[in-house]
């Protein structure tokens, strides 16, 4: 290849890329949408059927990813899984990131005390094994999901404070609050109307990835029995009712965790897609 | 000198975070529901041997002496007694620590030998199909939930090719090293995606930096500039957001501890929250925290010590 010809590969092939990612993630996103709205519809059999002539079958065609200890068809607990799962993920991130935005904007913009004793929150928090926190809130609480969120909107804000705050840092000393300040806008008009807006795009992005961690921690936490409860279809669950077949039945918890991995895999490309493409356009 | 001296002051900065979380532990485990006398004792205790286990743990005092007396003991060197062990909660600790230290230092050396050959294939060959397996790799790495990555390991390393035992700890030191080899790759495999990302991401730029290009034009060779002027300043973000994971690595040692049956800190944490075990969840979540704020100290002063441009 010729240097000029390369060289021109070389500027467009990065904003390219992010797309690509970007759209490779939004189609497996898609996939899993369809699965979830769909399951009735595509799964073969009943999740929560019990076929005691069925029992632990290896993967097969009658069965393609086998069947569990009570018979149970592990593609249809899959498929139905997906709703449980992509709904851990989309309101697990909600929360923490309506409630960590506000706050931090509101530390940042006015600052000294308020700042200080938010900030110091923000510290306490985060000295703390994130998982432990979740798992101690979720004692208190009660095992289920609605607990679950609970925990992580007490705890998830924290990381969504901190970025939002940095940014109002920088933001606020620029001339358009001036401006704004000299029209004689509220405070909160000038925070959430002009400040925010300007601020919320690396918070955007860091909530895809953050998507990945709630997954994880919604499977851990059911893993753990804490989480979604049986006879429930969730492939945290399913993971850890596998456990105790390792030895006989590879496929009870292997085929869940793949559905976890995928559907990570599917966040993670759109949260690198869109902050590629972000920097792109820079 | 002067650029050290936030390792007298910085500490001072701890006391209150450290404050908030020992106010924060002790409202967290009050607020869980049970009793632990009657968990204790059992659902058919006598109301009167409920009251002697009260008050011998000093449970039917107001919950602020007891806080009190906790500080109190603290600043005393003591952490109280197990209610279900019935031993000195410190003494408890000392026997559990060996597992989760083991575990923690074992897979962030395993993590670090995983990430810098891999980032390192990605940052010098960019663009190419080996940067882009690195890439499909670690971000697929991220996605892995430890607790089915513990079992996949299990499956083909213990029960197929029988390599390995499949839970528990050991007694002597080679019986537990040879336990602990799937537990640390558990945990280096997802923290190995993190740091191959990240390191990547700062080999690059640094290869692309002033100094680097600087090196090159003074006739160093490509392998000296990136071994010698690239990797070392690439590194200490890398370690910085090591630092900054490990209160969710300790997360994790929790996980893996419950799969694989270790006899750690993470498991006595989740046996003393259900058990409801006051003594035990106070001591090991200060721990569990102070070891979080010294790992991020040491991490700033090795940042001071790597690079003499950073002033704290």
């Amino acid at each position: 290849m010729s240097a000029p010809a390369a060289a021109l590969r070389l500027r467009i092939f990065p904003r390219f890329e992010g797309r690509i990612t970007l759209f490779l993630g939004l189609a497996v996103l898609l996939f899993f949408v369809l699965l979830a709205v769909f399951a009735p519809l595509i799964a073969p059999y009943d999740p929560i059927y019990q076929d005691g002539t069925a029992r632990l079958q290896a993967p097969g065609w009658a069965h393609p990813f086998g069947t569990d200890n009570f018979g149970r068809d592990i593609l249809s607990r899959v498929i139905w899984g997906t709703r449980v799962d992509l709904q851990i993920a989309v309101l697990g991130v909600i929360f923490p990131f309506v409630i960590g935005t506000t706050i931090g904007t509101v530390a940042g913009y006015f600052g000294g005390v308020v700042d200080a004793v938010f900030m110091r929150i923000v510290d306490v928090v985060l000295a703390f094994p994130y998982l432990v926190l979740i798992i101690a809130i979720i004692a208190i609480l009660g095992p289920g999901l609605k607990s679950f969120y609970i925990a992580l909107a007490l705890v998830g804000w924290v990381s969504y404070a901190r970025l939002i705050r940095a940014q109002i840092l920088v933001l606020k000393t620029a001339d358009f609050v001036l401006a704004a300040r000299s029209l004689g806008y509220s405070h909160r008009r000038i925070m959430f109307r002009h400040l925010l807006p300007n601020a919320l795009v690396g918070s955007i992005v860091f909530s895809m990835s953050d998507t990945v961690l709630v997954l994880l921690g919604g499977a851990s936490i059911s893993f753990l029995g804490l989480g979604v409860q049986p006879p429930t279809a969730e492939w945290g669950i399913m993971v850890s009712e596998g456990q105790g077949f390792i030895t006989r039945a590879w496929w009870m918890p292997t085929f869940p965790g793949l559905a976890i991995l995928a559907l990570s895999f599917g966040f993670s490309l759109v949260a690198d897609g869109l902050g590629e493409w972000l920097e792109g356009r820079k | 000198m002067h650029r050290y001296r936030f390792v007298l002051f910085r500490p001072l900065q701890f006391l209150p975070v450290i404050f908030g979380i020992s106010v924060l532990t002790f409202v967290l485990v009050r607020l869980i529901p049970g009793d632990p006398a009657r968990m204790l004792l059992g659902t058919r205790a006598t109301a009167s041997a409920i009251e002697k286990v009260r008050a011998q743990y000093g449970l039917d005092e107001p919950i602020w002496l007891q806080y009190f007396y906790f500080i109190k003991n603290l600043a005393q060197g003591e952490m109280g007694r197990s209610i279900v062990y019935k031993t000195d909660v410190l003494k408890l600790i000392a026997t559990r620590i060996e597992p989760t230290l083991v575990l923690v230092l074992g897979s962030v050396l395993l993590a670090l030998l995983i990430a810098v050959p891999m980032a390192t294939l990605a940052s010098r060959r960019r663009g190419t199909m080996a940067d882009q397996g690195v890439r499909v790799v670690s971000t697929l790495g991220l996605g892995m939930p430890s607790f089915w990555i513990a079992l996949m390991l299990m499956i083909v390393f213990s029960v197929n090719l029988d390599w390995f035992p499949v839970s528990g700890y050991g007694r002597s030191v080679s019986d537990k090293a040879v336990h602990m080899v799937l537990p640390c790759l558990t945990v280096a495999l997802s923290l190995s995606a993190i740091l191959t990302r990240s390191l990547r991401a700062s080999l690059i730029a640094q290869i692309n930096s002033d100094q680097a290009t600087a090196a090159r034009a003074r006739g160093l060779p490509e392998g000296a500039v990136f071994w010698r002027h690239v990797m070392p300043n690439a590194l200490i973000p890398t370690l910085n957001l090591l630092a900054v994971n490990i209160g969710w690595l300790i997360g994790g040692t929790v996980i893996v501890e419950s799969v694989f049956a270790i006899p750690g800190m993470g498991q006595l944490l989740v046996r003393g929250i259900f058990s409801r075990d006051y003594m035990v969840v106070q001591a090991v979540a200060m721990t569990f925290a102070v070891a979080t704020v010294l790992v991020n100290f040491l991490a700033d002063i090795l940042t001071v010590a790597a690079d003499p441009r950073v002033k704290l």
